[in-house]
């Protein structure tokens, strides 16, 4: 069953187009990423999933029902905020049994929800405390405890790990991911972290500028990215130009590249090859990344650690094989 | 070899001021201390000092055949202070100023509301001034045209009679206790003036309280799925009630202490500000004027406590 679909949604402030046209639909018990910078309208899109905001045109269902129209509170949808919003004058375990207070649950009851929602997300006999004495982290999970509590159709996450030390953020992407297969609830992540996504979605929209560039499988969008702003927002793929297409005989303007499908090597039989002289390199830990000018283009080579680095300014011959160019839309 | 390009001078120490100020940044301290020295003195010495004083005179009392104060401790002016005709002031006070108090948070809460969380740019340069306007003419001549306007002949029931309506207030001035012969010199009329001239005191706190509620904090309460009306007793009011309590402190002890409204408009009964007003000046009785002032701080202490036990101050 699809939890969620975007007919043709827009959202417009005054002249600024938010969201634009944007078609999708996530299907249920799906982990489903929506990636982009910042301004690119995935927030505005997850904020018109929770109801926060009303398409300016376009249609929104929500597990088979309209939406428009319908308020925040009469959608089984709950959302983990960027910044946690927890409420600084109630205990955590105030905080998590909220939702069920408002739906009238009895005290004793929503307690007992609360604490199991504490404990699942490793919080136990915190309840009795204040958001203001738990750590970024801690408040993190109170604010999915908080949510999940309500046993929603579809949980809404809006940059939940931003704020979190690298460290954290991983744990917690795979917390996540183990909660949710175990759940088995619909989650919608925004993120502008491409690593995130690609980690941990079934399926992600990439998104720029309010419209949806590419839509598929980690897979998909990682090795074939439709468009230059993919190619170039999701693993810094490098975009081969015209002239350079035109001589490896491609008929599209524009064909990706990415680093680690390069070898700096004579080509073989079969291969493609291009030549020209080494620009930068940087250490990356397990690899080196080689910046190549070739006739004023640069192409970056992810090459092993393990392998030799050459000099600034020394010609190396590039060298892929032909299945790796993937030629792309021109926008 | 790259050479490294000159920096830009820094600032000089220039005589007695530059070496004081880099006196003050080694120690913060004496900067501290001469900064908030003078005014804790003013608060300690001349503030405190004399509200102890006055606690003091409350302890005295009066020989009623010479006139003069008895410089013994007594608790003789309490007793006085407690007798028929004196609670019937400090009731009367005290119910006014509670009625005027929740009047004005009840009135200005939606304004408080709309200012804090819609108005924007001009918008808001227009609320305060709106707020801050009638603080710019003189209390006497306010009071003073609120008479005009509550008069039997002033143009409130001109208003009334135009559309109608005179039997509604003819039938209100008909009350007991609210009532009177006209609104001027009615209870009813000595609340509005009131609620009318510290409306300011209160709005801005409120104002200033439902601007620091985030506005996540709205929206995550209907997400969790609470209506309007839950999400503004949960989470709005417990959140703005800091600035309710401030606010009502100012309204509060404002109509406690006032004595020029009641006696310009309303019945010729006494509030607290005039009896203390009456006490030390004609009557004499500095003791008793003493006794009455300590009625305000009295009740001003246990409303805070009690605010702080409801927990008005927990999200500070």
């Amino acid at each position: 069953m699809t939890a969620v679909l975007f007919d043709n949604v827009s959202r417009h402030f005054g002249a600024v187009r938010a969201v634009d046209r944007v078609k999708l639909s996530i299907a249920e018990g799906e982990f489903f990423a929506m990636l982009g910078p910042s301004g690119s309208g995935k927030t505005t899109c997850l904020r018109l999933m929770a109801g926060f905001e009303q398409p300016t045109s376009g249609h929104i269902e929500i597990f088979g029902e309209t939406a428009e129209g319908v308020p925040p509170y009469r959608r089984s949808v709950n959302t983990v905020f960027q910044d946690y919003a927890l409420f600084p004058h109630l205990s955590i375990l105030d905080n998590v049994a909220y939702g069920l207070m408002v739906r009238g649950i009895g005290r004793e009851e929503r307690r007992k929800a609360a604490e199991d929602a504490l404990a699942m997300v490793k919080l136990p006999g915190y309840g009795e405390r204040r958001p203001g004495q738990l750590s970024g982290g801690q408040r993190q999970r109170v604010a999915l405890a908080r949510a999940l509590v309500n046993k929603p159709k579809v949980l809404l996450l809006d940059e939940p790990l931003g704020a979190l030390d690298l460290k954290l953020r991983e744990q917690m992407q795979e917390e996540l991911k183990s909660l949710q297969q175990s759940l088995g609830i619909t989650f919608v992540f925004v993120t502008h972290d491409q690593g995130e996504a690609l980690s941990m979605a079934d399926r992600l929209a990439v998104f720029n500028e309010g419209r949806i560039q590419q839509l598929g499988t980690p897979e998909e969008v990682y090795n074939r990215p439709k468009t230059r702003f993919v190619a170039d927002f999701v693993g810094s793929a490098n975009v081969l130009p015209v002239d350079l297409c035109r001589r490896l005989g491609l008929k599209a303007s524009f064909a990706s590249l990415r680093p680690e499908a390069v070898a700096i090597a004579p080509a073989s039989n079969g291969a493609l090859s291009l030549s020209g002289t080494v620009a930068s390199r940087s250490f990356l830990g397990a690899t080196n990344r080689i910046v190549v000018n070739v006739d004023g283009a640069r192409i970056a080579v992810a090459s092993p650690a393990a392998n030799a680095v050459p000099a600034i300014g020394s010609p190396v011959t590039l060298s892929f094989a032909a299945t790796d160019l993937h030629p792309m839309e021109d926008a | 070899m790259t050479t490294v390009a000159e920096s830009f001078p820094l600032p000089e120490r220039r005589g007695t001021a530059g070496r004081l100020s880099d006196f003050f940044w080694r120690h913060p301290h004496v900067l501290l201390a001469i900064l908030l020295g003078p005014p804790l003195i003013w608060l300690g010495i001349v503030y405190l000092g004399s509200l102890f004083a006055l606690l003091l005179q409350s302890f005295f009392s009066i020989d009623d055949f010479s006139g003069l104060i008895n410089y013994e401790f007594t608790l003789a002016t309490y007793r006085q202070l407690l007798s028929e005709a004196n609670l019937d002031i400090i009731i009367r006070t005290v119910a006014m100023a509670a009625l005027v108090t929740l009047a004005s948070a009840v009135i200005v809460f939606p304004i408080a509301y709309y200012a804090a969380r819609y108005a924007r740019g001009k918008g808001k340069a227009l609320f305060y001034l709106a707020v801050m306007l009638p603080l710019w003419s003189s209390y006497l001549v306010k009071v003073y045209a609120w008479k005009l306007i509550l008069a039997k002949e002033g143009i409130l029931t001109w208003f009334l009679a135009k559309l109608n309506l005179l039997w509604l207030l003819d039938a209100w001035l008909a009350l007991p206790i609210v009532g009177g012969s006209s609104l001027s010199i009615s209870y009813t009329g000595t609340f509005i003036v009131f609620v009318y001239v510290w409306m300011p005191f209160m709005i801005l706190p409120i104002q200033a309280a439902l601007e620091r509620v985030p506005a996540n904090l709205i929206e995550a309460s209907s997400d969790l799925g609470g209506t309007p009306a839950q999400t503004f007793r949960h989470v709005i009011f417990p959140l703005a009630l800091p600035g309710i309590v401030a606010g009502s402190i100012f309204t509060f002890s404002l109509t406690l202490g006032d004595y020029i409204i009641p006696q310009i408009i309303g019945s010729s009964r006494l509030f607290i500000g005039q009896a203390v007003y009456a006490q030390q000046g004609t009557a004499g009785n500095v003791p008793l004027a003493a006794a009455f002032t300590v009625v305000p701080i009295v009740i001003m202490g246990a409303y805070l406590w009690m605010a702080k036990r409801m927990g008005a101050f927990d999200a500070l």
